[in-house]
């Protein structure tokens, strides 16, 4: 463990060096590692944290909306979760975002896998991923109006279910 | 009468003029549950192929914020149905590395056994229905057959056979019985026999071989680079299985037992094989699990407040249906520290994990489940393009997509 936290030190002076972002921090719970990384610099990193450290898996990316969290000071944050498949070395990357500007630079060019993940980010919270070759909806139609995963959104939905157009044999 | 010259028009020179639009699913018997394939043909020649996914979305990651830490494993069960104890197992040991819980070495072993007859299980279905899809209908039986046996075995140990719902955090909603051992160990007995005849009605047979081999190709880098974990990644050369790497449960005692099945080819022959080997190295851990069983109790600790009591003392005793009330009322509850974890284990489809967001309550703030289905679906038209329709049904056969759990 304090080994672990000793590395932990070590990549992020590192990443602080090599990305020139001096505001990454760095937590553990149990056995996770995790970087909190400014929204400007979220590119950066992951395309650092690629190259330089070997992580060439990108296991998931989510995103929580702390609407009703308690003592939270940001709306969304987005979760990339990531694998170096040497060493088998995980890390989480943060990166908090906020109401009015709903954009992150797209990881689809460093890892393929970005390209369903982050289609439903999007679908699920409405977060907007530039440089995306097709950020369309994936789960939900493309009529739905919400971002059904916010914390705004109620459990039972808006009536969607009873508004949706019924086709009838004849009509089709 | 002498031909002649007329001029063609533009747009009929134009390539795109021959291609033709297929509409494959969301009702097809090889899709086995609803999916959509929007394929662009030229000739029988596959030369794009679009997913188009969402038909069975229930918002189970909605409705896991709504449900408490017990209760949602109902929901994880109804994922991937086609080995529902696996994701029990998987999202309760992530709510217990959540809390910090350390399960006893009998849960342990029994979560093991019961984790690797769901991987049979998993691959003997898979196995089945994508040689049914080739047009091998024996197999299909065989396999079957062997995964009633394993349902009769979780029937045995749960009550219920296809969703069981049998954990619970802390420990199993009830210890097995005696019999149940002896029922594990004749299954280690009598599974190789239908194994080696699987075996013998596939591996080397010519027209499973011809349509397998050689189809859809998926290189290693590009799986890496794809995220693509399990049998469908160690097919290509990957070579990782969070039973070695992370060992959860007892695969950490049990390593020496089994062995990580790999392949280089990394096609759709190669992703059987796969599937086929680990079944026998699942066999073996089910059998030095079973014989190292240890004694003791199944659950942790009641006074420790996060395990519900057994239910005859909830029934009986004052101090168990205090316990239970503690953990059940809306003002009690489970208290859980105000933190996030990510956490997987090895599904038989891949790496299954969860995000959890614990904001103190007994409820998940956000619970996000990582399904190995959506990831692998992702990577389908890589392996379609350049091929004939008719071996996309190999292809989606090969990657064991589970509608329920792509969609959620």
């Amino acid at each position: 463990m304090l080994q672990s936290m000793i590395a932990g030190e070590q990549l992020l002076e590192t990443l602080r060096e090599r990305t020139g972002c001096p505001a990454i921090s760095f937590s553990t719970f149990r056995d996770n590692y995790r970087i909190l990384v400014p929204r400007e610099y979220i590119y950066v990193v992951l395309q650092c944290l690629k190259e330089g450290f070997g992580f060439n898996m990108l296991v998931d990316i989510t995103a929580v909306d702390y609407l009703y969290y308690p003592d939270a000071r940001h709306r969304f944050c987005v979760v990339y979760c990531l694998l170096n498949t040497q060493t088998g070395q995980r890390l989480i990357v943060k990166t908090f975002l906020d109401e009015p500007d709903l954009n992150l630079p797209s990881a689809f060019s460093l890892w393929k896998a970005a390209d369903w993940l982050e289609r439903e980010v999007y679908d699920m919270f409405g977060i907007i991923f530039e440089g995306h070759p097709d950020l369309r909806r994936i789960l939900l139609p493309e009529s739905f109006a919400d971002f059904p995963l916010r914390k705004d959104y109620p459990l039972r939905g808006r009536g969607e279910r009873h508004d949706f157009p019924a086709i009838s044999r004849a009509e089709s | 009468m002498p031909l002649e010259l007329v001029e063609t028009w533009d747009e009929f020179t134009d390539q795109k003029q021959y291609l033709y639009t297929l509409n494959f699913g969301p009702q097809h018997p090889a899709t086995h549950t609803t999916l959509r394939l929007i394929l662009t043909l030229e000739g029988e020649k596959v030369v794009r192929a679009v997913p188009d996914i969402g038909y069975l979305h229930s918002g189970f990651e909605k409705l896991g914020e709504d449900l408490n830490y017990n209760q949602y494993v109902t929901i994880v069960d109804r994922m991937n149905y086609i080995s529902p104890v696996a994701n029990e197992i998987a999202w309760h040991h992530v709510v217990e590395k959540l809390l910090g819980i350390e399960i006893t070495p009998r849960c342990k072993y029994i979560r093991t056994i019961l984790a690797e007859l769901a991987r049979i299980s998993d691959h003997c279905l898979n196995i089945g229905t994508a040689a049914l899809d080739l047009g091998a209908f024996t197999p299909f039986l065989y396999a079957f057959y062997q995964r009633e046996q394993i349902y009769d075995l979780i029937q045995e140990a749960s009550g219920q056979r296809f969703h069981p719902s049998y954990t619970r955090i802390g420990g199993l909603m009830y210890d097995i019985r005696d019999d149940w051992i002896r029922m594990v160990r004749e299954f280690v007995q009598t599974f190789p026999k239908a194994h080696s005849d699987i075996h013998r009605l596939l591996t080397r047979n010519r027209i499973f071989v011809e349509r397998t081999k050689g189809i859809g190709i998926l290189p290693r880098e590009l799986a890496i680079n794809l995220g693509c974990t399990g049998p469908v990644a160690r097919a290509s050369g990957v070579v990782r299985d969070l039973r070695k790497d992370e060992p959860y449960l007892a695969y950490g005692e049990l390593r020496d037992t089994f062995q990580v099945v790999c392949a280089t080819s990394g096609d759709c022959y190669a992703r059987y094989l796969v599937r086929m080997e680990e079944m026998l190295e699942s066999l073996k851990i089910i059998h030095a699990a079973i014989e190292n069983l240890p004694a003791g109790p199944v659950n942790i600790d009641v006074e420790t407040k996060e395990v519900l009591p057994p239910k005859p003392d909830t029934w009986r005793t004052i101090e168990g249906l205090i316990q239970h009330f503690e953990l059940i009322m809306t003002n009690r509850g489970l208290e859980t520290p105000h933190e996030e974890i990510y956490g997987a284990i090895e599904s038989p489809n891949g790496e299954l994990g969860f995000y959890i967001v614990a904001d103190g309550t007994d409820r998940p703030y956000r619970c996000r489940t990582r399904p190995p289905s959506f990831v692998h679906f992702a990577v389908f038209p890589y392996l379609a393009v350049g091929h004939q329709i008719s071996d996309m049904v190999a292809i989606l056969g090969s990657l064991n997509i589970i509608a329920a759990e792509l969609d959620r």
